[in-house]
């Protein structure tokens, strides 16, 4: 169980593993996360899940290598177990025909967002579908995008790839006015930036919310978000919210409760081997 | 018969000053001598008062009498004929308000220390299980039967090896990746140690025979009527109350409060407080605020002194005869220096501009007419606002049922409160069904929850004849 069967790296610190797990292979949907266990020692870190095989019992998870845990889910080879492996958790993305839905994906929240586009896809909607990064790099999924895509869009912060910055989609709208949007991606500032480049169109945009994950059970609180003026736990009652109804500032004040201790972690794990041979 | 004696022997502590800065077990047990001779003072009685407060019906007289004798393999054959889970039983039931409520001694001096008696022979038992004769039970011939568990809670894990004993295939369905339920994640290993959980676990799934599905949160990866589609037989519903309550003020969302749930969990299912060994880290300022005056309450603010705080609080709107804590524990908080606001009701939570919190707003109260709780109901005195500093806020308000089993159960009624509806035998309005523990009464006790799932494994037995 929940064992590497394929591993890939897809741009420089994002990496692609397909997991087997049959059981929630088959009841997964496009929209809904998991919570990963890497070792005996690990937190419980929730990644959205960016695609799955029934007939194989596998799943896909897409992520950065931004901290310890991510760091030491990157090192798992093919054939190595993860501790645990929860899931499917939160709701599944409400897929029906929209008609033309804007679909945005940030950085590595491409991979999930592919996942979720076919869906659109297949229940007929028309796709406007538009990827970022910070730099050309670390664009995913370009060719799987734009093949089910109507119109696509490539943009980085650095501009050394297609648009610079988001503020094109403005351009793109005035020119097809879609009918429904989801934005993808781990850093607020961005999912803020697109919804509100939706909002002066009135185009009801979801957006998947990443906030700080416990059990992602809806036991303990820590995703607590605040849409539309209401406490809600982003685990059980989401992921996925209008984005025009969202507290952003709060959601990033509360994920940045951990700095200090993220950076201590990430620090004792890559210099684990140091300590090792200092206490020898 | 030997002189009446009045008196209890006392129990070995870590003291007061010690302790709060440590993560071990508060109370050291019982020796050997000291149990013999605290059994000794039992007076035997024709009719038993002590059996009728346990809700389990602990043969306690025999057990004790045993033991009284020094002969332990029958102390501890008596103890688990009613009670699968004694060394935690022993540890943190309100035997003050049970078993030893109801004890005669109680009426001129103390009453058996039967908690503490009981943990000593279930730890004697651990300690020599070939011995003890209780970890090698006769298990029947299969009776081919399958029964699932939602929830490994002392409820779950009781009806679990009730009825593996009677020859049914059991697993167990626990969304988290550890089991044992409020035992492992919510009562802390200053109380419970949670190598006693884990051993109470592996008794179930190596010498009962037991299955546990880790990780697995029901109601999203499967759900009841696939089970009973799937070929389980019956199933058994122990899956808690554990959504946590905020008290609904201005501020609450800010960086450093967190739901007692949330301060626990990360404490103890994670071990945050060996963090950065551990991966998940806990944030404790210098003056924590616990609200609230229960278990979870005195729990919280006694692991927050223990992570190295200065001051903590509970803060509390009624006084402290209202308090639902046990005594004992309370009574260990404020030997380790817990202060308690009492008439107090914090109104807004205050920050800074990161966020972070910096302090409550609190009104005093004073006590009015009595509620439909019977207790004097507390009113906020006017114009008594005042502010406090806190860096770190828990509210431990209690809990209530999860909705996620329920929502997907059709056929599986509620009540208002959001719990289960079943009979005292855990039958619930749906076929094959049983539910029992906080599911079904809302937050109550370990022992409580056990009696449940001992009486829905009768029932479920009887059914799959
Ligand atoms: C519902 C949900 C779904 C998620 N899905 C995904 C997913 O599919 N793929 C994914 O990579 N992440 C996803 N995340 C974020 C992921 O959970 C965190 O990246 C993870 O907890 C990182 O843990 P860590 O110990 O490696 O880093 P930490 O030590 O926790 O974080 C290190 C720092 O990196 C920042 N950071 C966090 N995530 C990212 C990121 N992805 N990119 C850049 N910086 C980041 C944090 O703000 C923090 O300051 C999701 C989060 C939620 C709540
Ligand atoms: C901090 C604290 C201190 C306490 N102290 C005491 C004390 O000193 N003495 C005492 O007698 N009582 C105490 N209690 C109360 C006692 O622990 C509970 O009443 C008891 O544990 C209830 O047992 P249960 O089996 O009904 O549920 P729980 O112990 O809550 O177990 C339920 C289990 O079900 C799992 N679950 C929930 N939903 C799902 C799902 N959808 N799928 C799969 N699994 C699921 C949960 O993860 C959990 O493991 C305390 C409680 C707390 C929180
Ligand atoms: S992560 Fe604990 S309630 Fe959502």
């Amino acid at each position: 169980m929940n064992k590497i069967v394929e591993k890939k790296e897809l741009a420089p610190k994002i990496k692609q593993l397909d997991i087997e797990n049959p059981e929630i292979a088959a009841k997964v949907s496009p929209g809904q996360f998991a919570i990963v266990i890497t070792g005996g020692k690990g937190e419980r870190f929730p990644l959205t899940v960016a695609g799955a095989d029934p007939s194989k019992g596998t799943i896909r998870l897409i992520f950065n290598e931004v901290g310890k845990s991510s760091k030491e889910l990157g090192t798992f080879s093919v054939g190595q177990e993860l501790r645990g492996l929860a899931g499917p958790l939160g709701n599944p993305t409400e897929i029906e025909n929209f008609g033309t839905v804007l679909c945005f994906g940030g950085g590595v929240m491409s991979g999930p967002l592919l996942y979720i586009a076919e869906a659109f896809r297949q229940a007929g909607n028309k796709l406007i579908v538009a990827i970022g990064a910070r730099t050309s790099e670390l664009l995913i999924f370009k060719e799987e995008l734009q093949a089910i895509a109507d119109k696509f869009y490539v943009c980085t912060d650095d501009g050394s790839e297609g648009y610079q910055g988001v503020d094109f989609l403005n351009d793109v709208l005035k020119e097809k006015k879609g009918d429904y949007a989801l934005a993808m991606s781990v850093a607020t500032a961005t999912q803020k930036a697109i919804c509100e480049i939706t909002r002066p169109f009135g185009i009801k945009t979801i957006t998947s919310l990443t906030p700080i994950m416990l059990d992602g059970t809806g036991m303990c609180g820590a995703c607590r978000v605040n849409v539309g003026g209401e406490t809600k736990f982003a685990c059980v009652d989401g992921p996925e919210f209008d984005g025009h109804l969202v507290d952003w500032d709060l959601l990033e004040s509360r994920k940045r409760t951990y700095v200090a201790e993220e950076r201590t972690s990430s620090l004792c794990y890559e210099m684990g081997e140091e300590f090792a041979s200092a206490e020898k | 018969m030997a002189k009446l004696n009045l008196n209890r022997v006392p129990m070995n502590k870590q003291e007061p000053e010690i302790r709060r800065w440590n993560p071990y077990e508060v109370a050291l047990g019982y020796s050997y001598e000291q149990a013999v001779e605290e059994a000794n003072r039992c007076l035997q009685c024709k009719k038993p008062g002590c059996m009728n407060g346990c809700p389990v019906n602990v043969d306690i007289p025999g057990f004790v009498g045993a033991l009284a004798q020094g002969d332990l393999p029958q102390a501890a054959q008596v103890l688990w004929k009613h009670n699968s889970l004694p060394a935690i039983c022993g540890r943190v039931c309100p035997q003050e308000t049970q078993c030893e409520s109801q004890c005669v001694l109680g009426k001129k001096g103390a009453p058996i220390a039967i908690g503490r008696l009981e943990r000593f022979v279930a730890d004697w038992a651990r300690a020599n299980p070939e011995e003890s004769g209780v970890f090698n039970p006769e298990l029947p011939k299969s009776t081919g039967k399958k029964v699932a568990i939602l929830g490994s809670g002392p409820a779950g894990l009781t009806c679990a090896a009730d009825l593996a004993k009677s020859g049914h295939q059991v697993t167990v369905f626990e969304a988290l990746h550890l089991a044992g339920g409020v035992c492992v994640y919510g009562i802390p290993e200053f109380r419970l140690p949670k190598s006693i959980v884990q051993a109470e676990v592996n008794y179930l799934q190596n010498t009962l025979g037991v299955d546990f599905e880790l990780n697995h949160v029901m109601g999203r990866i499967s759900n009841v009527d696939e089970l009973l589609k799937d070929g389980y037989d019956a199933v058994f519903l122990g899956v808690g109350a554990g959504a946590p309550m905020f008290l609904n003020i201005p501020g609450e969302n800010s960086k450093g409060v967190y739901s007692a749930n949330e301060f626990l969990v990360r404490l103890n299912l994670m071990k945050a407080y060996l963090f950065p060994q551990y991966d998940t880290p806990i944030k404790i300022g210098k003056r924590v605020a616990v609200l609230g005056a229960g278990n979870v309450t005195m729990d919280s603010a006694r692991w927050a002194l223990r992570m190295g705080a200065e001051e903590v609080h509970v803060v509390y709107r009624r006084t402290k005869a209202e308090m639902p804590a046990r005594a004992e524990e309370r009574g260990n908080a404020e030997e380790e220096g817990i202060i308690f606001d009492l008439l107090t009701n914090p109104s807004q939570v205050l920050s800074d501009e990161q966020g972070w919190v910096k302090g409550m707003e609190c009104v005093r109260m004073e006590l009015g007419e009595p509620d439909e709780s019977g207790r004097r109901r507390p009113v906020p005195i006017k114009g008594s606002e005042f502010v406090v500093d806190f860096d770190t806020v828990v509210p431990a308000l209690g809990t209530q049922p999860n909705p996620l089993i329920p929502r997907t159960t059709p056929g599986l009624e509620t009540t208002k409160r959001g719990t289960v509806q079943a009979d005292e035998n855990g039958k619930t309005t749906k076929e094959g069904v049983w539910a029992g523990g906080d599911i079904v009464t809302g937050a109550a006790t370990v022992i409580s929850a056990m009696g449940a799932g001992k009486r829905a494994s009768a029932a479920i037995n009887e059914y799959l004849k």
